[in-house]
């Protein structure tokens, strides 16, 4: 097989080149990055499986399961799944085999490793369409193929995007900084910068892998958001998908950390090597979507809104000496003032949040003090600002969530000048 | 005897010319040496003022808590402390090469212990600087953790931890520079064993309740779901 310059094979193990030379050039690659998820998988590799034969019967295509060192025998789940191919559950016979290819990249999970050795062997195989599915997306449906491939493989975007109907305290996180910090700098409105079911195009793929982010370790545990920033700073054709109901996952307080990391930080460092793009892009625009771009679901929550007033006032107590590394003056001192405030009286006002975020962002790329204890210092006061989300919609409609949420990106949108300030400044 | 009153004179005289012809040269000598070490060593401030300053050392300074210690005590920037620093102990190098021309009796061994001092003085600051940039870094780490993880006093953790690697730190600055070495490794070492005693008695007698539902929380699977009922998934 003839190998394109850029092939980044280095991550791939004799054995898997083995045997993706065994398959040869593909139309579909399927990616599958797994870590202990014998419970979901099975049902999503058979999914998968009996779409790509009843949607893709003529193209062909390939599953590639990439395992971070798995001990409840997921590879063997997948594998097993390779041997019922679903043709029985099909009622189109297929035209090709449908190989199954499982690979240990490392004895322990790494996102972004997990993401390469996917890369690389799409590159390897010259895939035209490559999708990517979490296996914790237990509501996949066959027709995520259509909508996530057919975009790429039949109307030449490079990127798809998933959008999904989500309960309105659910993906805070990407509701509060990182769809409108996103959109206000980049100008597209993509409603999921970080995303985990998505396709993108062999081209996007091998443009990618070329750049070689992987020394830098905030593009391997952010690399989800890394890919999607590239791909906007590259002027890729970008669309989104609506998938959907996104199960509601629960977690715990420790979880919050890695988010940030993952999507916070991938944000923040790409600001430096994109700063000509963003520093002189202004306003935002849609990009085309796929049904619904978002949709919210109204049902109960319960949440312990006391905890989250407690952790902010203490992290704005305890963490003074970091935040005055961080953030100006008078921003600390609103932030120490709206701290004493009574849990009903307490609001942390989208400007005083937009400013917060854009002189992390700034103290980020200045390096002000050691990067991940930045982001790691942003944790109590997002729980601050979810709070006020949270009283905010406490008891408004589908449409009122997603006004607050349009009010925050305009807000992001004014405060850039702030940030452009910040960034061009003197030291 | 008026004879050898003047001989005894012009001995003197002489044996004073020959002193003065002996000690003049190396006096000038000594100047020159001073002349040249000043510039020599202007030159090492002015350029490591600028190397300091492209690194920007004050950041990192003021990241290890350096600069704090230094406007307490009223002095300048970290960059001007040590680029003026390396200007002096530079220039009394040069003057001690000069004075040693003199030849003066028993001073030639004192300022070959002083070269002999200076890379262990220098090793000192270096461990100095990067143990108070650790101390920092360490304490902040913890001051975070502790704060996300909701543990109760994280202020307390992270002075403990920055306290602890400073007395670290400053038991193998003075046994680097041979200052009471002794001393201070025994003075540690009683300090640190205090504290681990402390520590152990307070966690143990003192929190014991604390210690078996932190244990629980560690060891037992199922029971840590506080914070899964409190929190929504951020992403």
């Amino acid at each position: 097989m003839k190998k394109a310059n850029t092939t980044d094979d280095s991550i791939l193990t004799d054995e898997l080149l083995r045997q993706l030379i065994n398959v040869g050039e593909v139309d579909i690659l399927i990616g599958l990055p797994t870590h202990n998820n014998a419970k979901t998988i099975g049902p999503i590799v058979a999914t998968i499986q009996t779409g790509l034969l009843a949607l893709f019967p003529r193209e062909r295509a390939v599953i590639i399961n990439a395992d971070g060192g798995s001990q409840d025998g997921t590879p063997e789940l997948v594998l097993n799944a390779a041997i019922d191919d679903g043709r029985g559950r099909s009622k189109v016979s297929a035209l090709r085999t449908l190989p199954v290819i499982s690979t240990q990249y490392a004895s322990s999970p790494a996102r972004g490793t997990a993401l390469r050795s996917i890369l690389a062997a799409a590159e390897l195989l010259r895939a035209r369409a490559c999708m990517v599915v979490s296996p914790e997306s237990t509501q996949i449906k066959t027709e995520w193929l259509t909508t996530l491939v057919r975009p790429v493989y039949a109307e030449e975007f490079d990127l798809v995007l998933p959008t999904y109907s989500r309960h309105r305290f659910d993906g805070m996180l990407l509701t509060n900084l990182l769809y409108p910090m996103t959109r206000a700098l980049y100008g597209w409105r993509i409603r999921e910068p970080y995303a985990l079911d998505f396709a993108f195009s062999g081209r996007l793929g091998s443009q990618f892998l070329a750049q070689n982010p992987w020394q830098d370790e905030t593009a391997r545990s952010g690399s989800e958001t890394y890919f999607t920033l590239n791909a906007i700073a590259g002027q890729a054709r970008i669309c989104q998908s609506f998938l959907g109901n996104r199960e509601h996952v629960e977690r715990g307080s420790s979880d919050l950390i890695p988010a940030l990391r993952q999507t916070v930080g991938a944000l923040f460092s790409s600001l430096g090597p994109h700063a000509d793009l963003w520093n002189a892009s202004t306003g935002s625009q849609s990009v085309p979507t796929t049904g619904p771009e978002v949709e919210f679901t109204l049902e109960p929550l319960r949440v312990n809104r006391k905890r989250l007033r407690e952790m902010f006032s203490a992290g704005v107590a305890e963490l003074e000496s970091v935040f005055q590394a961080i953030l100006s003056p008078a921003t600390l001192d609103e932030l120490r003032r709206i701290a004493q405030l009574e849990e009903a009286l307490f609001r942390y006002p989208a400007e005083l949040w937009v400013r917060t975020i854009y002189e992390f962002a700034a103290a980020y790329h200045k390096s002000v003090i050691s990067r991940d204890h930045i982001l790691q210092a942003l944790a109590p006061l997002f729980r601050g600002r979810a709070l006020t989300f949270l009283v905010e919609n406490r008891s408004g409609s589908a449409d009122e969530v997603e006004n607050n949420v349009e009010a925050l990106c305009l807000a992001f949108e004014r405060g850039k000048p702030y940030l452009l300030e910040l960034w061009n400044g003197r030291e | 005897m008026r004879e050898m009153i003047v001989n005894e004179l012009t001995q003197a005289t002489q044996e004073l010319s020959r002193g003065l012809a002996h000690i003049l040269p190396r006096i000038i000598v000594l100047v020159i040496i001073g002349f040249v070490g000043w510039i020599v060593a202007y030159i090492i401030r002015v350029s490591l003022r600028s190397v300091l300053r492209l690194v920007k050392f004050d950041k990192l300074s003021e990241n290890a808590g350096a600069s704090q210690l230094l406007a307490k005590a009223g002095l300048p920037s970290a960059t001007e402390v040590l680029s003026q620093f390396t200007f002096g102990v530079a220039w009394l190098g040069f003057l001690l090469l000069g004075v040693s021309v003199l030849g003066v009796f028993g001073l030639q061994e004192q300022i070959a212990n002083f070269f002999l001092f200076l890379p262990r003085l220098f090793v000192a600051l270096f461990i100095l600087f990067v143990g108070l940039l650790g101390a920092s870094f360490f304490s902040r780490a913890a001051l975070l953790a502790a704060v996300n993880a909701n543990l109760p006093s994280p202020r307390l953790l992270g002075t403990a931890i920055r306290s602890i690697i400073i007395v670290f730190v400053l038991s193998m600055v003075f046994e680097e520079l041979g200052v009471a070495g002794e001393t201070m490794l025994v003075a540690f070492g009683i300090a640190f064993g205090a504290l681990m005693l402390g520590l152990a008695l307070a966690f143990g007698i003192g929190g014991q309740g604390l210690a078996q539902r932190f244990l629980e929380k560690r060891l037992v699977r199922g029971k840590d779901d506080d914070g899964k009922r409190d929190e929504l998934s951020p992403l």
